[in-house]
């Protein structure tokens, strides 16, 4: 079975986002880059299903997200693909469009997603690339079995599970609780750096997707301390009920 | 276009909020419902005037690329222009599909719609919250899922024109099997009021505290993911930006101590309680009401003074 992960470059949760002076895109010098946490749902997945050397890891992006790729290929796969572009696209369209193009070339029996990148937060890329390459796509998946190419992927929803049956090749985006990511032992790390990582060039189609302005949230007013013990609880619930009108 | 999503029949809330939205917005719209029973009537009463409620046997379960063709068809038909939708689980599966087949850009998890001339105004939270982006869809057509619970649901409106429609749309993948979480457990992104607890519940045997509280209050049921990963917690409650985003009106904070992480996940709720023992636990930066003290005796005092008001 082929399988092919795609994986994305994110800054690291900690991180502090610094917008730039024209307010329109995050300053990166002092981002600390990680492979988004999603995909190593993703990769695990692939590690428990196939071969190391069937499964290729793919990412869009400047040249800083080949260290995510090694990331991915440490924690066990064989090959990658690195599709390089001047940035990160800000339409999740564009993405879409140029990892479609790269994936139909490869023959996947599946492909694995994250459910969500942690930067932009778009949470597209699935269903997008479903609808660009015509084959099923399960999002948010926390349960999959693939037999003999029947797919069974259990996702996901608000207070309950949905259950699809689909046949490969399909897209598959991963959810916590799919899996429990392996570390990458230093044999793996070793092992990464010698993949030869295969560079693509793209055209990118045009954005429709245009940043007016980034801004930080509204700074919220300290809150109020009500007291400190249990007998504050009258006057909170005094609070909540009619200045806050919540309860 | 607003898609008015059901569950069971009922339609859910965001559906009522986006129609409010549409007509705050002041464009003309029409719903569209998909599935058999559902009163599709009731948008009018949030101030839908034409509902397109379309039938079919094979569509009572939620079908990916069926509903995708279905309601890219219908935009068409319509000449619509914006497709809203809500950024729930069937939403965000959906409106990206939809989206392709229109040629659309598409907008996640909006926050803030506001029409500026002819265009869109669009506000989304990026990077977890850390950043309000304001963006532009630049395409004739457009697709905006908008998050649960910022928009009222407002009902200002009196009745809808209801046209059935039966469709014959195929499609490729259909949920199977549908597997309940527990019993009529409210979710978090749905709930008005979220009641969550941290690592300072010290177990899951206390767990009844966060539980009572939540059932005095209606509320659900969330956790840190110290408290999932200690498996004290399904990951379904989880709180945060490897879980879920939740803004519901209250949001009560038990023994968290309030990481990033966790605030990404709902610092945009409209009130936060926070209950912790340590004055300097981060969370107090981003409550509006907190009580510096033990848990195990506050929560226990809150359950019963509620209880005692009902
Ligand atoms: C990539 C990544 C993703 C993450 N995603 C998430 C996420 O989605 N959601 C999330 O929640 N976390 C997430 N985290 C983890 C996060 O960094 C914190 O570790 C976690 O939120 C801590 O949970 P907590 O507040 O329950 O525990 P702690 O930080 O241990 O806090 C416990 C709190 O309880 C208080 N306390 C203890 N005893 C009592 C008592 N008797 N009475 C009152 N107060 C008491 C303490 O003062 C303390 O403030 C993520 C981390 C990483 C690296
Ligand atoms: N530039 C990219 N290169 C490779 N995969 C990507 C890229 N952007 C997004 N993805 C994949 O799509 C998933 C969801 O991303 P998003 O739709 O941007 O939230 C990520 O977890 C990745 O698996």
């Amino acid at each position: 079975m082929n399988i092919a992960v795609c994986i994305k470059q994110v800054p690291d949760t900690e991180t502090k986002i610094k917008i730039s002076d024209d307010k329109k895109s995050i300053v990166e010098s002092d981002i600390n880059f990680i492979l988004n946490p999603y995909d190593e749902f993703g990769v695990e997945e692939a590690l428990k299903l196939t071969d190391p050397e069937n499964i290729t890891i793919i990412s869009l992006g400047p040249d800083r997200v080949t260290s995510a790729i090694r990331s991915a290929l440490a924690m066990g796969a064989k090959n990658a693909i690195h599709i390089k572009t001047d940035s990160t696209p800000a339409d999740p369209g564009i993405t879409a469009d140029a990892l479609a193009s790269v994936l139909k070339e490869g023959n996947y029996d599946l492909i694995f997603t994250g459910k969500q990148a942690i930067d932009d937060d778009h949470a597209q890329m699935a269903s997008l690339l479903a609808e660009k390459m015509d084959i099923p796509a399960v999002n948010v998946v926390i349960k999959l079995n693939v037999e003999n190419g029947t797919v069974m992927a259990e996702r996901e929803i608000e207070g309950a599970h949905e259950i699809f049956e689909c046949a490969t090749p399909c897209i598959i985006s991963a959810q916590r609780g799919l899996n429990e990511p392996r570390y990458a032992s230093l044999k793996g790390i070793m092992g990464a750096k010698k993949v030869k990582i295969e560079e693509k060039d793209v055209t990118l189609s045009e954005s429709n997707l245009e940043v007016v302005e980034y801004n930080y949230p509204a700074e919220k007013a300290a809150g109020k301390i009500v007291g400190d013990s249990a007998d504050a609880v009258p006057e909170l619930l005094r609070l909540l009920n009619e200045e806050a009108k919540v309860i | 276009m607003v898609f008015a999503e059901h569950k069971d029949g009922k339609l859910r809330k965001i559906a009522f909020e986006n129609v409010s939205l549409a007509k705050k917005l002041g464009i003309d719209f029409e719903c569209a419902v998909i599935g058999n029973d559902v009163d599709a009537e009731e948008l009018g009463k949030y101030g839908a005037e034409k509902v397109v409620h379309y039938k079919s046997d094979k569509l009572g379960n939620y079908s990916p690329d069926g509903y995708a063709k279905l309601l890219a068809d219908a935009m068409d038909k319509q000449g619509a222009d914006v497709l809203l939708l809500g950024a729930t689980s069937m939403g965000k599966d959906l409106a990206p599909r939809v989206a392709s087949r229109l040629n659309a850009a598409m907008a996640t998890d909006c926050t803030q719609v506001e029409l500026d001339g002819n265009n869109l105004k669009i506000v989304r939270p990026m990077y977890a919250g850390k950043v309000q982006a304001t963006i532009n869809l630049s395409s004739a057509k457009k697709v905006v899922t908008i998050r649960p619970n910022v928009y009222a649901a407002d009902e200002n409106g009196t009745s809808a024109t209801v046209e059935s429609v039966a469709s014959d749309v195929d499609f490729k993948t259909v949920v199977k099997e549908i597997v309940a979480g527990a019993q009529g457990k409210l979710d978090v992104t749905e709930a008005d009021i979220v009641v969550s607890g941290g690592r300072g519940l010290k177990g899951p045997e206390n767990w009844h505290l966060i539980e009572d509280l939540a059932s005095a209050l209606g509320a659900a049921n969330g956790a840190s993911r110290a408290a999932v990963d200690a498996g004290w917690r399904p990951h379904d409650e989880q709180v945060g930006q490897t879980g879920k985003t939740v803004a519901p009106s209250l949001y009560v904070a038990v023994g968290i101590s309030g990481a990033i992480q966790h605030l990404a996940g709902m610092s945009s709720s409209k009130y936060i309680v926070a209950i912790n023992k340590d004055p300097e636990a981060p969370i107090f930066k981003v409550a509006d009401y907190g009580i510096v003290a033990d848990l195990f005796d506050v929560v226990p005092r809150m359950i019963e003074e509620i209880k005692a008001k009902q």
